[in-house]
């Protein structure tokens, strides 16, 4: 259902943060001066607004047109003339800018054919990239703060909470916590005042789901998180937003001040008698400070350090008061939820994962990007439908969930449902939504070190377990990666891991060994290789790597020849090339490239 | 509220709420290792050395932290308890100078006794360890912050006991040491040197200066007496080993200081084998300081107060005693001193 507003033209520029990156933010600007230029000869003149993230941000900039439905990729400045002549005068679709199919290798110019987005479900993005996210009458337009009028005209606090826990609604910070419970129990709580406090620390690696909601969608946010305190009885919220993302900070300091202006926000809100009041607080920039008892120091002034906390934060949180801590994406879920009903959200989902998640799908797939799907779709249907497969068509390896102490899971577990409870089965976890496809040319022990490192660099170091135990585990990744492991390394490796997971003090220490515990579990081979024939079958420690040509499937185009940065590769054209081993620095390029197949780990 | 009923180690125990199961084990006798945890600060959890298992609790529990529930079941020694505390002992041991011989804390280091008591004798995870200079450029205490466990009692003693707040963790992770800001040495710091860290340290990292090499603790005679410096009263134990006073540490029982010294109680006890103190009274004679008898000096003072009595009166005469008699002898010099006709007595406490 659409209102009247949505109809009218505009032109949708993306201003994700993928997008931003490559330019997004100058194809706004010189649409706005063109079409302002072209003024007289354009019947309807367009709103042109620049959005949140559409989610294929690795084909940005992305351009949107509405009402036709028509979006273009790779927008460069030069195609801007072309396309004020063609789609903003004509109504015209410039095909060579249209997305491609990954799956049906057909150009799309709806989203709506495009795989991408087919088997998307779009709750908690349901704004992000529709509306300009500083304008909070895009918002209202789309029922914003309608949910809010509804608690206020009709529903107590108790009734806000019964709708939540009808809905199901569980964490979506990692730990996958009832929402809903959570209120309850705080609310239960007679000790006054209390708090709400946004989580959108958002520290793992490369992820970049709550911040495109921040960016893309603030108001929702806000709007979540006023229904919250209005049901535990809390007049003061902070939203703790990681320190690197100015943009985020700025969009959300400007979204409260103007839901203060409007009076959504502050005292007496839509003349309820409610007062609330919100905070932005930047984050003490490390990746611990997201764990809650951290975070709640961190807003205190003190280091963002986590404590023994037997005490739960509902009872006793921020300056020992009880507190609700939600992540970003939680809270952009609760208005739909009120709006819609509790058990409308009840029936998405999985069995004991309702509604949906999103994903930020990286890594060696051809469509990466930020996507929302029901709880419970396939790995395989993420990867392969959404993500439209693994790029160049190599093989499918393994997928790492979870951020940085997430899993990796293997091939043959393709058609797991992503949920809270089989991820966690699975030896993996959904944590904040980070999925990294990896091909075949990924060394799975390579990869545990990779999260191994990041994760002692961040332990905090106040716990024996996690701080000792994570420097002698990489020590030993090293050893096994560059070839001076012995036997029963990996003995040792598990040992050090099962401790660390049964005796750490936070979430941080209690996670880590997992990189490490499901790369044993489900390629223990290629760990025995390494250690026992110090070999790394897939051709990426380069101490244990030797590269091959075969003679027989050489047949000497010199692809790899030109790419070799040693030097290291020689042959007569059309005949056999050879790998001078002596000078080969292990750098892979040419296996990469060989379209022949010719090039083997030996 | 009613008391709280558990199960630990198949013994039925009642505690009041709010307990922590560490010491509703200690109520059993039952002895839970703990490197971190100290009666006087708020609960850390750092060591993890305390872990025991809880039925029906996913991961092994932080037993000095966590409070007693109903019906709970603990285990205090089970086989995946013992498991991760061996392998906690091991890496702190792989990360921890091994030259125990000569260690000043050997025989009451805990690092030591848990080892002992888990079997462990050497630590097979190899790696980087620590190298960091000592700190012995007070005239107190050595910091070896090598043999640093990072347990933060001394963290917590300086800061929420002492107030000093003259060190804290730095760094993060592995590189994590404790120490004063900026790594400036402990004599530069707002220390006041009360020495209330070495007292907790539970390994050798804060040893104290004078007994360096003077003693092992099992040859040392703890010899419990009241601190004479000042009128507080506190209980000591003053080191002794033939015959000598090698150190001395404070009562944690004793209820005046309840384990609190001063530096002076903490770590002043050189003067009393020193070469300049006086044993025997000194009367100066033509401009050098003689030895004398005691009858001889006592002569010579009685008659010099008599002296100024007839020329000046009483107020001319002041007693000066000194807080480390006793409070006996003290009563008996004010007579003294109102015998004579003044009432111009004080004692060096009051300065
Ligand atoms: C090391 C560590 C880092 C975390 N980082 C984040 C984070 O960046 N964002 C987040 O929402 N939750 C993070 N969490 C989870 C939070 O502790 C907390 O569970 C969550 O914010 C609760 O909100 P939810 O119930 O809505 O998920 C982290 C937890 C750990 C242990
Ligand atoms: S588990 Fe790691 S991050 Fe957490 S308190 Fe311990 S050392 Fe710090
Ligand atoms: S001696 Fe006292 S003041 Fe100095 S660091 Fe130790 S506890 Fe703090
Ligand atoms: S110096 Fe001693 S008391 Fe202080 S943290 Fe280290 S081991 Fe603990
Ligand atoms: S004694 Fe309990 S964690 Fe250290």
């Amino acid at each position: 259902m659409k209102s009247e507003q949505s109809q009218k033209r505009k032109i949708l520029v993306c201003c994700g943060p993928g997008c931003l990156a490559v330019g997004g933010r100058e194809i706004l600007q010189e649409l706005r001066t063109k079409v302002a230029e072209a003024g007289a000869d354009i019947k309807v003149e367009p709103v042109i607004k620049g959005t949140g993230c559409h989610g294929l941000c690795e084909q940005g900039p992305i351009v949107r047109f509405l009402p036709e439905d028509i979006s273009y990729c790779r927008v460069n400045l030069a195609d801007i003339d072309e396309i004020i002549s063609q789609t903003v005068l004509q109504q015209k679709v410039v095909e060579r800018l249209l997305f491609t199919d990954a799956l049906t290798g057909r150009r799309v110019s709806s989203q709506s054919e495009n795989s991408f987005y087919k088997k998307q479900l779009k709750i908690a993005l349901r704004n992000t990239g529709e509306i300009d996210p500083l304008n909070l009458d895009d918002y209202l337009e789309r029922d914003g703060y309608r949910a809010l009028a509804k608690v206020f005209s009709q529903m107590d606090p108790g009734a806000v909470i019964a709708e939540v826990e009808q809905s199901g609604l569980r964490g979506r910070g990692g730990a996958g916590f009832p929402t809903g419970l959570k209120w309850r129990q705080c609310a239960r709580v007679d000790n006054f005042p209390k708090y709400v406090i946004c989580n959108a620390d958002e520290g793992d690696p490369g992820a970049f789901m709550d911040r495109s909601i921040i960016e893309g969608d603030p108001h929702s946010v806000i709007e979540g998180m006023v229904i919250g305190a209005y049901a535990v009885k809390a007049h003061r919220g902070f939203i703790y937003i990681r320190d690197e993302y100015a943009l985020a900070v700025k969009t959300m300091l400007e979204a409260i001040r103007q839901a203060e202006a409007r009076g959504y926000l502050g005292r007496n809100i839509l003349d309820s008698g409610f007062d609330f009041s919100l905070e932005v607080v930047r984050g003490g920039g490390a990746f611990v400070c997201g764990e809650s008892s951290a975070l709640m120091a961190s807003i205190e002034g003190r280091v963002g350090e986590p404590r023994a906390k037997y005490i739960r934060s509902v009872e006793r949180g921020l300056w020992d008061q009880p507190t609700v801590l939600n992540n970003v994406e939680t809270w952009a879920n609760i208005p739909p939820i009120i709006l819609r009903g509790g058990e409308w959200f009840n029936r998405i989902g999985s069995e004991k994962s309702k509604g949906t998640k999103v994903f930020s799908l990286v890594g060696k797939v051809k469509n990466t990007g930020l996507v929302e799907v029901p709880m419970g779709i396939s790995l395989r249907e993420l990867i392969f439908d959404i993500g439209g497969g693994i790029l160049n068509d190599r093989e499918f390896k393994a997928v790492q969930t979870g951020g940085p102490s997430g899993g990796c899971i293997p091939a043959d577990m393709l058609d797991l449902k992503v949920d809270f409870d089989s991820l966690a089965a699975a030896d993996s976890m959904m944590g904040s939504g980070g999925m990294i496809v990896m091909d075949e040319r990924t060394c799975m022990v390579d990869t545990a070190r990779y999260y191994i490192d990041f994760l002692t660099e961040e332990s905090c170091g106040k716990c024996s377990p996690c701080r000792e135990g994570l420097k002698r585990m990489r020590e030993i990744l090293n050893d096994i990666c560059s070839g001076s492991s012995r036997p029963g390394d990996i003995e040792i490796l598990e040992e050090i891991a099962g401790m660390v997971r049964e005796s750490s003090l936070c979430g941080l220490g209690k996670t880590a060994p997992n990189p490490i515990l499901s790369t044993i579990k489900y390629f223990r081979d290629e760990y025995d290789e390494h250690v026992n024939k110090k070999r790394c079958p897939a051709g990426i420690c380069r101490e244990l790597t030797t590269f091959i040509i075969n003679s027989e499937e050489c047949n000497g185009c010199g692809l790899c020849k030109k790419n070799c940065p040693a030097e290291a590769i020689s042959g007569e054209s059309k005949a056999p090339h050879v790998i001078d081993l002596s000078r080969c620095t292990k750098c892979g390029n040419c296996i990469e490239l060989c379209r022949f197949n010719a090039i083997t780990v030996k | 509220m009613s008391a709280i009923k558990l199960t630990i180690d198949g013994r039925p125990v009642e505690v009041e709420p709010g307990t922590t199961i560490l010491e509703a084990a200690r109520k059993l006798g039952i002895d839970i290792p703990t490197f971190c945890h100290d009666p006087e600060l708020a609960p850390n959890g750092a060591c993890r050395i305390c872990v025991v298992e809880v039925e029906r609790a996913r991961a092994l529990v932080a037993s000095c932290c966590a409070p007693v529930a109903p019906d709970m079941v603990v285990h205090t020694e089970s086989e995946r308890v013992v498991k991760a505390r061996k392998a906690i002992l091991r890496l702190i041991l792989a990360n921890h100078p091994l030259d125990c011989i000569t260690c000043e804390k050997t025989g009451q280091c805990k690092l030591q006794d848990y080892c002992y008591r888990y079997g462990i004798s050497e630590s097979d995870f190899e790696g980087e360890v620590k190298e960091l200079p000592l700190d012995d450029t007070n005239p107190f205490y050595i910091r070896d912050m090598n043999k640093c466990i990072l347990c933060g009692r001394c963290v917590g003693r300086c800061q929420e006991i002492n107030g000093a707040g003259a060190i804290d963790f730095i760094g993060r992770g592995f590189s994590t040491i404790v120490g004063p800001a900026f790594g400036d040495p402990i004599e530069e710091s707002s220390c006041v040197f009360c020495g209330m860290c070495v007292d907790v340290c539970p390994v050798g990292a804060l040893i104290p200066k004078a007994g360096v090499g003077k003693g092992r603790p099992w040859e040392v005679e703890k010899v419990k007496t009241i601190c004479p410096y000042c009128g507080t009263g506190c209980s000591i134990y003053l080191h002794v080993k033939d015959g000598r006073i090698i150190g001395a540490s404070p009562d944690f029982e004793g209820p005046v200081n309840r384990g609190h010294l001063c530096s002076k109680g903490r770590f002043g006890w050189d003067f009393v084998h020193s070469e300049e103190r006086l044993t025997r009274p000194l009367i100066k004679k033509d401009g050098v300081f003689v030895e004398a008898s005691w009858d001889e000096a006592l002569d010579l003072v009685a008659e010099k107060v008599r002296d100024l009595l007839n020329r000046y009166g009483p107020d001319s005469l002041m007693g000066l005693s000194s807080a480390k008699t006793s409070n006996e002898d003290n009563y008996l010099f004010q007579k003294l001193m109102r015998s004579l006709g003044t009432n111009n007595v004080d004692h060096c406490a009051r300065l």
